[in-house]
């Protein structure tokens, strides 16, 4: 979640191979230069590049495989032509109205998603940075939704927000009909407000920490020329976390690719009529539900080469403002 | 965080916190923070608190009145339902298992690989770093369906704990947070320790371990709740209840059983406090290791 910027380790000066030393064999030199200076490196990394690439640069090559043939389950042991079909999945995903519409959901998530991130949890943050009575309390009251299961946290907005639920009962006339989660226009909003509720706590602590790397002094020199609250936060704050801003904004496209607890459960399946349903949802609908893996698969690398190409947008953007 | 004082992290960490708190003294102005803060709190906490209540209601009471405890609607008989329906001891073990497995696998193989990263030069490590970081950028879910050829298809591996682990077997954010962690001790400590004939992997046991013991305990809540809360994909490869995690489980009594059931609500509120209290109660008895500093220091990068 964190690869956006380069590491700069704190406390390791560029590396120096030292001269080798006579005593050494050739061997060892051989060894040194093919293997590195630690080779047991290779041995304590082995593990964890193993499960790379058996679990995910395999399977990134199988759903590309997938993507260009015609493929569905059979029943085990039976063999089945897989003919290659060259781009007619992806075609097929291009010109499919629930496809689009699932994107279009995306998209309102993240426009609601995303500034309504930023501005709450750095409020939040802000309020929080200084020394005040319960702190840890509250620090810690934020992050409860986060750590929570999104499957327990549904179970109580779907009692709250239901027809006859709480929420319905205090606004009164108020309330749309039908109720939030089975209303078309308020589905998908509904969703995004839910996430943003349950990942705030994260952000929080997020913004927190950049709020420490931001220099006491611009706040006293701004101080000083008598600059107002407002006017300090705009100046100082706002610029002195924009990383942070940055990382939540990458965040959030990566929560609104993968979204699919919360259709699949608060608005029971994408609905209504898909207008809150979201890729991976139709993923799991087409691709297992429906026998049509390869419709899916293509679908999911439409999304990979779609987070990756944001990603690398962003790095030169980042980049040339460097 | 008492108990090895003066290490780099951790006087990193304490540093940054005290520092939160004198960043701004306090001043005449701070009552706005604790009217903010008391908001923010009672719009994160209520639902919480009336999961509880909804999870003790004998009959589902949706009126304004209902927020509060009514003392002759209250009883434990949610509980006994949603026992009934999901055989809760099962399922939190289920839960248990899923969860140990990738804690365990992070631990043992995520800390070799992430104080191999920071630590150790070997043909390959740029790579290695260089996919990890591709890897956390590409959500998990987008890879369901070829994850789902290969380990149920494939290998079988589906109504099986091992199928259920594989994927998130080594959590790269953690491996991530090691790495961190472990290129701020100064390289000298190990060296020294190199010079006196200590094995690499005494070096990592004895030397690197204590001194990152913070950032082990940091990541292993973030890896805690990834398959503890988890829902998609032990839902795909598990067909058979008795192998269900607690969220699957639940989620599965959410969209179907829900509708003939006399009081679904409460069934579904008490099955989601049996799910939410071991990770908010974890969260609380370490909130001082999820503080902003050491996820700050993680994120820095």
């Amino acid at each position: 979640m964190t690869g956006i910027t380069s590491p700069r380790p704190k406390f390791s000066p560029p590396e120096e191979e030292p001269r080798p030393s006579p005593r050494q064999s050739r061997a060892q030199r051989i060894a040194r230069t093919a293997l590195g200076r630690h080779p047991i490196g290779i041995v304590f990394g082995a593990p964890y590049a193993l499960f790379i690439a058996v679990l995910f640069a395999y399977p990134l090559g199988l759903a590309v495989w997938i993507s260009f043939h015609s493929y569905f389950f059979a029943a085990p042991g039976v063999s089945v032509p897989r003919p290659f079909v060259g781009l007619a999945n992806y075609e097929a995903v291009l010109a499919d109205p629930a496809v689009r519409q699932a994107f279009v959901n995306v998209l309102i998530f993240l426009v609601i998603n995303v500034p309504l991130t930023v501005m709450v949890s750095l409020l939040l943050a802000t309020a929080l940075n200084a020394a005040i009575p319960f702190r840890a309390f509250f620090r810690t009251s934020f992050y409860v939704p986060y750590v929570t299961a999104s499957v327990a946290v549904v179970g109580v907005w779907l009692f709250m927000f239901g027809s006859g639920g709480i929420v319905n009962n205090v606004l009164g006339p108020l309330a749309p009909t039908p109720s939030w989660l089975i209303n078309q226009n308020w589905a998908m909003p509904s969703i995004a407000i839910y996430v943003t509720w349950k990942q705030l706590g994260f952000f929080i602590l997020l913004y927190l920490a950049a709020l420490q790397n931001v220099p006491k002094e611009l706040y006293e020199a701004a101080e000083v020329d008598g600059a107002s609250w407002w006017r300090r936060f705009r100046a100082v704050t706002v610029p002195g976390v924009r990383p942070a801003t940055t990382l939540v904004t990458l965040l959030a496209i990566i929560t609104g690719a993968g979204l699919f607890t919360e259709p699949y459960l608060l608005t029971a399946g994408g609905g209504p009529n898909g207008k809150s349903a979201s890729p991976v949802l139709l993923m799991y609908q087409t691709g297992i539900e429906q026998n049509r893996p390869d419709f899916a698969s293509a679908l999911g690398i439409l999304l990979v080469i779609g987070v990756f190409l944001i990603f690398g947008i962003q790095r030169l953007l980042q980049r040339r403002q460097a | 965080m008492t108990q090895t004082p003066g290490t780099a992290p951790e006087v990193a960490a304490t540093l940054a916190d005290a520092s939160a708190a004198a960043a701004e003294p306090r001043s005449p102005r701070s009552w706005w923070r604790l009217i903010v803060l008391l908001f923010g709190a009672l719009v994160f906490l209520f639902p919480f608190y009336y999961m509880i209540i909804g999870s003790l209601q004998k009959h589902a009471d949706t009126s304004l009145s209902g927020a509060l405890p009514q003392p002759g609607n209250i009883s434990l008989h949610n509980y006994g339902q949603i026992n009934a329906a999901l055989s809760l001891g099962k399922a939190l073990i289920n839960s248990g298992i899923f969860t140990g497995g990738v804690l365990l696998a992070t631990v043992v193989f995520g800390v070799l690989a992430g104080y191999a990263l920071a630590q150790l030069r070997f043909r390959g490590r740029g790579l290695l770093f260089a996919v990890m970081l591709l890897l956390l950028t590409v959500p998990f879910q987008l890879l369901i369906i070829p994850l789902y050829v290969l380990i149920v298809r494939n290998y079988g591996l589906g109504d099986s704990y091992l199928g259920m682990i594989a994927p998130f077997a080594i959590n790269s954010t953690a491996v991530f947070i090691f790495r961190q962690f472990f290129l701020q001790v100064p390289k000298e400590l190990f060296d020294a320790a190199r010079i006196d004939g200590a094995g690499e992997l005494r070096v990592l046991t004895r030397i690197g371990l204590p001194l990152v013991r913070p950032a082990l305990l940091t990541a292993m809540l973030l890896t805690f709740i990834g398959p503890w809360n988890e829902f998609l994909w032990p839902f795909l490869i598990t067909k058979k209840q008795s192998l269900q995690p607690l969220a699957v489980a639940l989620a599965n009594y959410i969209s179907t059983v829900a509708g003939v059931a006399a009081n679904p609500y409460g069934a579904i509120l008490a099955g989601a406090v049996v799910l939410a209290v071991p990770a908010v109660a974890l969260f609380i008895v370490f909130q001082r290791h999820f503080v902003s500093a050491n996820i700050g220091s993680a994120v820095k990068g």
